[in-house]
């Protein structure tokens, strides 16, 4: 114990600090290329061939940095006690005048945290990727073909029961639609197509002469304007188009209200929502963005 | 009686103690589990402090009968009814255990609200168990949570439009509701991929959560201890009022009211 406390301490230290090589961030740029060569050997072996080139004009360099000192064989310093210092000036003097450092531990500790940190990231991020966007991509309805325009004769409803998704099976993707020819309008075939999903909460409305909703107890009139009970708009709609001479059944869009009826129905249409959530008044505004696609 | 043991008594002690001291040694798992058990509780304990313990039984007969019933249970939209069905009629004792996580996951939730009763009525989310009682909301939050996607799982025609209700009003929160909707979903309308979705958060994802907060909740009970009954010396006492009666502290009103001064809420103050 006694001779640490009375071997000098500043030579000691300088000592220590001609072994360390200086900061370079020249390894970094050679695990790059290290990196490179290992994406080019999968994509492309030109990315392979230049990360090669990289790694070795980095590695290079890197060696010649690490080895400066060595090469440069640095004559003794002369620090070493040029006039000799008493033990308690030496001791003094270590305290106040050391430069504030870096600590390798910190370094360490940093780094380790920063690398488990990229890599936890590099697994989670694609991931939960996959959990969620699926949900919001490629969510459009299919193009039902309906048959034949004679199905539907003209001023009166008929249901339809049609699967909104071809991939999916009856039970899940089995839908209904009230569907009223209206006839001719200016030459142009006139369809009232409105969905059976209530607007409330989403169950299904009943035909019984009027829509009807056998949850909660939302009541429709023909043109889907809600009358009575809790829904807060009318019946969604669908588009419709006809292909050689079927009528198809478009993208469905939500329907704030109806005024008038059949052909000279004016409607008031949204994109679409989810049942439940108001598309006018002031009440809009508590769900701006609709994340469905289609609609107008 | 010590002294008296026989050969035979002995070589029965060693028997046992050996395997449990190779344990202890190198694991500590038997003073950990001394710890846990052989904890110092207040003096005036009683029924209605079993009540967390009666949740966690409730939520273990949940974990072991789900897992058992995915031995059985078919997650997809063809599939998941007949699967249920044939659980229940078919195989040997499944409407046993089909009962029993039915059942017992009504028995769950209304044991949690029993709890969560207790704690708040007995001022036990009070300093320092705050934490504690966040922890809880959360467990409470995630049991529903776990109700909420089982109950889609039978596919029949309850389960089916009870869910596109739920999912409907879950979407009718302001500005994120319709996110959320479609995430529960896994699209625009419940498909495909919404069973297989409410199977994976019901069998894997809410219940990790559960574990691993329940764990939590113990370590904040092991930590904190167990509060006494709000009527009992330990928890507050009671102080004497003037005219020679004593009343639990706190429910005396501290001012004093006509000329009879009665005792300050905080004596020592």
């Amino acid at each position: 114990m006694a001779d640490d406390l009375e071997r000098p301490a500043e030579p000691a230290h300088e000592d220590s600090e001609q072994h360390l090589p200086a900061p370079s961030i020249l390894p970094f740029a050679f695990a790059g290329g290290i990196a490179l060569i290992l994406i080019g050997l999968i994509i492309n072996w030109w990315l392979a061939v230049a990360g090669g080139v990289l790694a070795l004009l980095f590695g290079f360099a890197w060696i010649r940095d690490v080895t400066r000192d060595v090469r440069a064989a640095p004559e003794p310093e002369p620090v070493v006690a040029e006039e000799p210092v008493s033990e308690l000036a030496a001791e003094e003097e270590e305290g106040p005048e050391e430069p504030e450092r870096y600590p390798r531990s910190v370094f360490l500790e940093l780094s380790t945290l920063g690398i488990g940190a990229a890599i936890g990231a590099l697994v989670t991020v694609p991931a939960l990727g996959f959990m969620i966007a699926p949900a919001f991509v490629g969510q459009g309805d299919d193009d039902v073909d309906l048959g034949p325009l004679d199905n539907f004769p003209e001023q009166q409803y008929v249901i339809a029961q049609f699967n909104s998704k071809k991939d999916e099976p009856q039970d899940v993707g089995r839908r209904a639609a009230f569907i009223r020819n209206n006839g001719q309008q200016n030459g142009v075939p006139s369809f009232t197509i409105i969905s059976n999903r209530c607007a409330h909460v989403g169950c299904p409305t009943q035909p019984q002469g009027l829509p009807g909703d056998a949850c909660h107890g939302g009541a429709y009139d023909a043109e889907g304007n809600r009358v009575a009970g809790p829904p807060v708009r009318a019946l969604d709609r669908y588009e419709f188009m006809i292909r050689n001479g079927n009528l198809v059944l478009g993208t469905r869009y939500s329907v704030g209200k109806v005024t008038g009826q059949g052909a000279d129905a004016k409607i008031y249409a949204y994109k679409r929502y989810d049942p439940g959530q108001h598309v006018d008044g002031l009440e809009q505004y508590l769900w701006p963005v609709p994340p469905y696609e289609g609609g107008s | 009686m010590a002294k008296t043991k026989s050969k035979r008594q002995q070589q029965l002690e060693q028997a046992v103690m050996i395997p449990v001291d190779w344990l202890e040694e190198r694991s500590g798992l038997v003073g950990g589990i001394k710890y846990f058990l052989f904890r110092k509780v207040p003096a005036e304990t009683n029924w209605f402090h079993t009540l967390g313990s009666a949740t966690l039984t409730a939520f273990l007969v949940q974990a072991v009968t789900g897992v058992i019933l995915a031995m059985y249970y078919k997650p997809a939209p063809d599939e998941a009814y007949a699967s249920i069905q044939h659980i229940t009629n078919d195989l040997t004792l499944g409407w046993l255990v089909r009962g029993m996580h039915r059942w017992g996951a009504s028995v769950f939730i209304i044991l949690l609200f029993l709890h969560m009763g207790r704690v708040f009525l007995f001022g036990a989310y009070k300093y320092p168990r705050e934490l504690n009682w966040l922890v809880g909301v959360i467990l409470l939050t995630m049991a529903l949570g776990e109700g909420l996607t089982g109950y889609l799982l039978p596919w029949d025609q309850t389960a089916y439009w009870a869910t596109v209700v739920a999912i409907n009003i879950n979407a009718n929160a302001p500005i994120v509701g319709p996110y959320l909707g479609e995430f529960l979903r896994g699209g625009a309308e419940i498909g495909n991929d919404t069973l297989a979705r409410f199977y994976s958060l019901h069998m894997l994802v809410i219940p990790g959560g559960l574990f691993a907060l329940i764990g939590l909740h113990l370590y904040l009970v092991v930590r904190l201890g167990i509060t006494a009954p709000p009527w009992t010396k330990a928890a507050g006492g009671y102080q004497e009022v003037g005219d020679g009666r004593a009343l639990r502290k706190g429910l005396v009103d501290p001012k004093p009211r006509g000329n009879g001064a009665i005792a300050p809420r905080r004596p020592e103050a």
